[in-house]
């Protein structure tokens, strides 16, 4: 960020104001992470309930950061960083508010999978997987805030990390519905969370690729490292009539 | 960010119109530009921009040979109009000038009728044989500046009874008349209305599928809007020069980000 200030510092304000609205956007939307997972891990109804119930004032501050920016867009006539800063503000929002839908969902099956018999050993690892995309996130809002681009391209790397953990997880649920057909209504809920869990480390590389954007004015040309294998690789889905 | 124009008007704009080496300028002991290179190409509309005082109104000036009429301002380096040195003791600035038309800030129309201000350059350079020649030349231009419409029942009409978007546009049509090759703008629309405004930055668009055309402008919009190339000078110096899209966007000196988005630097 220039270390100058605008010649209008109400321009300064409006950004200021904008920012710290992703910010504390994020901060909820990790929060809701944390707690759909823990909600999941310690079958905590109550606690998904309110997951659920937190949503609507995320999904409220998306809508208010997109009308700040159009706002800036139409009064400021936003320039190069400005520009750029606009841009991203509301990409981010976007994905936050993405991210947010899959913890609510989480929240959802969450109370679905309290009503079922656990399954054994699952909602720790899957609590282990959301942990690492709420520290991915956390790093990434660390890295928009202090525009810190070798942190973005750092938390960028990790989604490997969470892709892996969710082909390991994909193998384990069909390892399960395999031995008891019983497991297979929890497990194809268990394995949505996992799904949505991987996909929001996407949605936290999205967000990665706009801080790099931003600070470099380039988006990220490396290719994004891919370790999701269920979709490709035959072997990790074996035939069940095998 | 790509620039819209330019891919509507497809025009080859790869060859090079003006080039300047190391020029500096002079007003008696102050030196306010410091050794600028740059290539205007054709079929471009550079821009130039800056702060008050930065040297892009003097700059502009020195492709058209404006500054020889101040005394005190000497000009040093290497200007060249397709190849040929502007600054050459065989060149005449007036013949110059006729190649290299310029429209100021303000209109400034001779008090003359319409048709006298556009037939003006026409006449003195010689251009047209007949009265059917010179008819035709005044239409041409009038048309190109977009006023033919207005004025065409007016033609005998004092130019200064026009408001003052179409007395800029009367400007214009009179720099387009001697059929120029470079259009140099300083400022043509600061003091227009938004209308006039777009019918001028509409006209530029238009102009440059035959012309190089250089404007210089306070408007940061209007730059990113009617450009292909941006120019940001200070204190003397051309800081960036590149594609109005990477200017805007993505300025690589932090002089430049500074001015356009309107920072104390």
């Amino acid at each position: 960020m220039s270390d100058h200030q605008h010649i209008v510092s109400s321009f300064d304000r409006d950004l200021e104001t904008i920012q710290a609205h992703i910010m504390k956007m994020g901060g909820m939307v990790e929060r809701a992470i944390s707690d759909a997972a823990r909600s999941l891990e310690t079958r905590d109804d109550e606690l998904a309930e309110e997951v659920r119930g937190r949503d609507k004032a995320i999904d409220a501050l998306e809508e208010q950061i997109n009308q700040e920016a159009a706002r800036v867009l139409a009064l400021r006539a936003p320039t190069a960083r400005d520009l750029r800063l606009i841009l991203t503000v509301i990409k981010i929002s976007a994905s936050l508010e993405r991210i947010g839908d899959y913890a609510k969902n989480m929240a959802k099956r969450t109370s679905v999978l309290t009503r079922m018999s656990p399954v054994n050993g699952s909602p720790a690892a899957l609590r282990r997987m959301a942990r690492e995309v709420e520290e991915m996130l956390k790093d990434v809002l660390d890295a928009y805030i202090q525009r810190d681009q070798d942190l973005a391209r750092e938390v960028m790397q990790r989604d490997q990390d969470v892709d892996q953990m969710y082909n390991a997880i994909f193998r384990e649920f069909l390892t399960f519905m395999m031995e008891d057909p019983r497991n297979i209504t929890a497990c194809m809920h268990l394995h949505f969370i996992a799904k949505n869990t991987e996909r929001m480390g996407d949605l936290v590389t999205a967000i990665a690729e706009q801080v790099v954007y931003l600070v470099s004015g380039e988006m990220p040309d490396e290719p994004r490292p891919k370790g999701d294998q269920t979709s490709v690789d035959p072997s990790i889905a074996p035939d069940i009539r095998a | 960010m790509y620039d819209a124009p330019k891919l509507e008007r497809n025009v080859d704009d790869r060859t090079i119109k003006f080039s300047a080496r190391n020029v500096h300028v002079f007003y008696g002991e102050t030196e306010a530009i410091k050794g600028v290179d740059v290539d205007i190409l054709d079929n471009t509309v550079t821009a130039f921009i800056g702060p008050s005082g930065c040297g892009k109104s003097t700059f502009l000036r020195c492709l058209n040979r404006m500054n020889d009429t101040i005394d005190i301002c000497r000009v040093t380096g290497d200007i060249r109009l397709d190849g040929h040195d502007i600054y050459d003791r065989s060149v005449d600035p007036v013949q110059l000038r006729a190649k290299v038309g310029m429209v100021f800030q303000k209109p400034n129309p001779f008090p003359k009728s319409i048709y006298d201000n556009v037939a003006y350059g026409p006449r003195i350079h010689g251009l047209a044989r007949t009265r059917a020649d010179l008819d035709a030349i005044v239409e041409q231009s009038l048309r190109r500046a977009a006023l033919w419409d207005e004025a065409k029942d007016r033609l005998d009409q004092p130019g200064t009874g026009l408001s003052g978007g179409q007395q800029q546009r009367l400007c214009i049509a009179r720099a387009v008349a001697t059929s120029p090759e470079v259009l140099l703008m300083d400022e043509p629309c600061s003091a227009l209305d938004p209308i006039a405004t777009a019918q001028v930055e509409e006209l530029i668009d238009e102009l440059r599928q035959d012309y190089s055309v250089v404007i210089v402008t306070h408007s940061m919009q209007q730059a990113a809007r009617v450009s292909q190339k941006t120019a940001f000078f200070h204190l003397g110096h051309l800081v960036e020069f590149g594609d109005t899209g990477q200017i805007f966007t993505n300025p690589h000196d932090e002089r430049t980000e500074s001015y356009i988005t309107g920072r104390i630097g």
